[in-house]
């Protein structure tokens, strides 16, 4: 004979009303919140396969702000992938070195909250106020070597670089609660347990404390990487929409960083019905093929959750 | 066992040699095991053989001190947290070559009181500490804190090993002495040399790669163990060890820390008082910061000297 397997029975046929149209509203919430979603990815789903073509990821957007008689995104693509590095770059390493300080030195105590505060700040701060300050900093003379500067010594405040650094700030948050989180999950025993063999804390931090953080680093630093790459204010301020335009003195790599160029949120946005480009088709495209990429980095996200799991400890 | 608890019983009289308290049933390996004598004048407690001599893998105390050399002094040593002291004026010697139990309620100050003893107390934000702790005469104060550590290493309540494979655990302690860093091959024996003193080396040894928290719960304990005797330290400090651990890996590391005593100097803090009785060869019993008795285990738990000392080993609080 056979096991059968126990199941939740009953009804909510004696709640009280008020509690039967509460679990009737929750009910529908969760699936009006799967339908705003479905509707979404399945249009841009749609609209994005039906005028996406391999030739359009080959392609250069035209050297116009028309870009209805041809043209791919080439350059937006690329631009994507280049800011999320740079900004990446800049973030984990500064996001982990705050939160490693912050959870493991914290003296004095008002520094560290002033930290945290400010990480905060940072974390609700519009990415077009940030945009605004960043065009403004970096236009300074002593910032010119980060972008173009004109023949009477103006600096243009807009490149790769510039875009990437304000960028690594809204993926900042992100690694320094993921890693503070990880090193919080360490219990203080552990850290003893290093110190009585006669270990450093520094010794302790890089042997013990980061190896154990690593899947939290990891998750942190993958969702910073989804919120760069979909970022659209600071890239329209600080980089520019169409083509790659090199700063010229001549060097390939770094006239690239200087330079302006795009992303595929720029793009998106220059050729949808409220920007100048025309082609709205090009729009749905270089917006699916993001949709795909931040998707892509979600599951990487869930995957280094399931596959690296964090050491348990007893506490 | 409860019917063997002495709750009801009156204490001895001072001076008289009392008969330990009753001792829980472990099992090691095939090895006969002995319950503890009855306590006399109550026919009732019947699950008890007959009185023994301290002998057998119950109750090994050294018969003689004629060896033990002490390793560390502690003389007038106060702790205190945020002002409030935890242990108040406390000396007495550890001793290499025997095991020194730490006995005493919840909050009586032993914890704190062993981690003065490698200087953990300071990591303890508002923690302060008076009176010297001597490591072979000389102040621990004044020796480097990394190398007094070395020298005086801790194994803690909860197994914790590092993230890490087995091996890397073990030879944890033994890289990064100074500027060169000994190779793999080099620290290949000297890891085997730690497990095998550990008694894990057998269960180990076709895999020392593989990850250390994938060992049970016991042999992680053990791996600890192994870990902190790797770089050769002269006394091993043990925070309860076991009481996370079940019967049978209690059972297995109390035998272990009866082969090492012979080789370091052992200052293990417990709650359970059968093990203090199982295992010690001096006790120490605290109560509210204070050092009340300190001696031989046979003496302090036959024929204590304190009324405390008397309530306590027979159970009648903590």
């Amino acid at each position: 004979m056979s096991i059968r397997a126990t199941e939740a029975r009953g009804s909510s046929e004696a709640w009280p009303l008020a509690d039967r149209i509460g679990l009737r509203l929750a009910w529908a919430a969760g699936i009006l919140l799967c339908a705003v979603v479905a509707a979404i990815v399945l249009y841009v789903l749609v609209r994005g396969l039906a005028e996406l073509r391999p030739s359009l990821l080959f392609e250069r957007p035209l050297d116009t702000p028309d870009q209805s008689h041809g043209g791919g995104f080439l350059d937006p693509l690329a631009g994507t992938v280049l800011v999320t590095m740079i900004g990446t770059v800049i973030a984990v390493p500064l996001g982990v070195a705050a939160a490693v300080w912050v959870t493991e030195y914290g003296r004095p105590p008002g520094l560290a909250r002033a930290v945290e505060s400010a990480i905060e700040v940072i974390a609700g701060t519009p990415s077009i106020v940030l945009a605004l300050f960043g065009l403004f900093f970096f236009s300074q003379g002593i910032f010119g070597f980060l972008s173009f500067t004109s023949e009477g010594g103006g600096v243009f405040g807009r490149s790769f670089l510039i875009a990437g650094a304000m960028l690594s700030l809204i993926a900042l948050p992100l690694v320094f609660g993921a890693t503070r989180e990880a090193l919080n999950a360490v219990p203080a025993h552990v850290r003893e347990a290093s110190y009585a063999l006669g270990k450093t804390r520094a010794a302790t931090i890089r042997r013990i404390l980061l190896p154990a953080s690593r899947p939290g680093i990891a998750t942190g630093t993958a969702l910073g990487m989804g919120r760069i790459a979909g970022d659209t204010a600071i890239i329209v301020i600080l980089l520019g929409l169409l083509r790659f335009d090199g700063a010229g003195a001549g060097v390939p790599v770094l006239d690239t960083l200087r330079g302006t160029g795009s992303t595929l949120t720029s793009y998106t946005y220059a050729n949808s019905p409220a920007g100048e480009g025309g082609a709205e088709a090009k729009a749905w495209a270089a917006a699916f093929v993001l949709l795909v990429l931040v998707v892509a980095l979600n599951w990487l996200v869930d995957w280094i959750g399931r596959r690296w799991k964090a050491p348990a400890w007893t506490r | 066992m409860e019917g063997t608890r002495m709750d009801s019983l009156t204490p001895p009289p001072p001076g008289s040699l009392a008969p330990p308290p009753p001792v829980r049933k472990i099992v090691v390996g095939a090895e006969p095991t002995r319950v503890a004598p009855p306590p006399p004048g109550d026919g009732s407690h019947a699950t008890a053989p007959s009185p023994a001599p301290f002998t057998g893998p119950v109750r090994r105390a050294r018969p003689s001190a004629a060896q033990r050399v002490e390793r560390m002094g502690l003389e007038g040593v106060t702790i205190a947290y945020a002002g409030k002291p935890a242990v108040r004026e406390v000396s007495m010697p550890v001793r290499n070559g025997e095991v020194l139990a730490l006995i005493g309620p919840s909050g009586c100050g032993k914890t704190s009181l062993l981690r003065s003893l490698n200087r953990l107390t300071e990591l303890t934000p508002g923690a302060a500490r008076t009176g010297r702790i001597l490591l072979d005469g000389r102040d621990v104060d004044a020796l480097e804190v990394t190398a007094l550590r070395r020298r005086v290493s801790m194994v803690f309540q909860q197994p914790n090993p590092f993230p890490m494979s087995v091996f890397d655990n073990v030879a944890y302690a033994l890289r990064e002495q100074g500027g060169n860093r000994p190779g793999r091959e080099a620290l290949r024996p000297l890891v085997a040399e730690a497990l095998r003193r550990s008694g894990l080396l057998a269960e180990v040894a076709d895999d020392l790669g593989r990850p250390a928290l994938s060992l049970s719960g016991g042999q992680q304990q053990r791996l600890c163990i192994a870990r902190a005797l790797a770089a050769r330290p002269e006394v091993l400090l043990l925070d309860e060890p076991c009481s996370a651990l079940d019967p049978k890996s209690t059972a297995t590391i109390e035998e272990l820390i009866l082969k090492l005593r012979d080789e370091v100097a052992i200052v293990i803090v417990t709650h359970n008082m059968q093990q203090a009785f199982r295992i010690a060869d001096h006790v120490g019993f605290m109560y509210l910061g204070e050092l009340v008795e300190y001696g031989a285990a046979d003496r302090v738990f036959g024929a204590p000297r304190e009324q405390r000392t008397r309530e306590y080993v027979s159970g009648a609080f903590g």
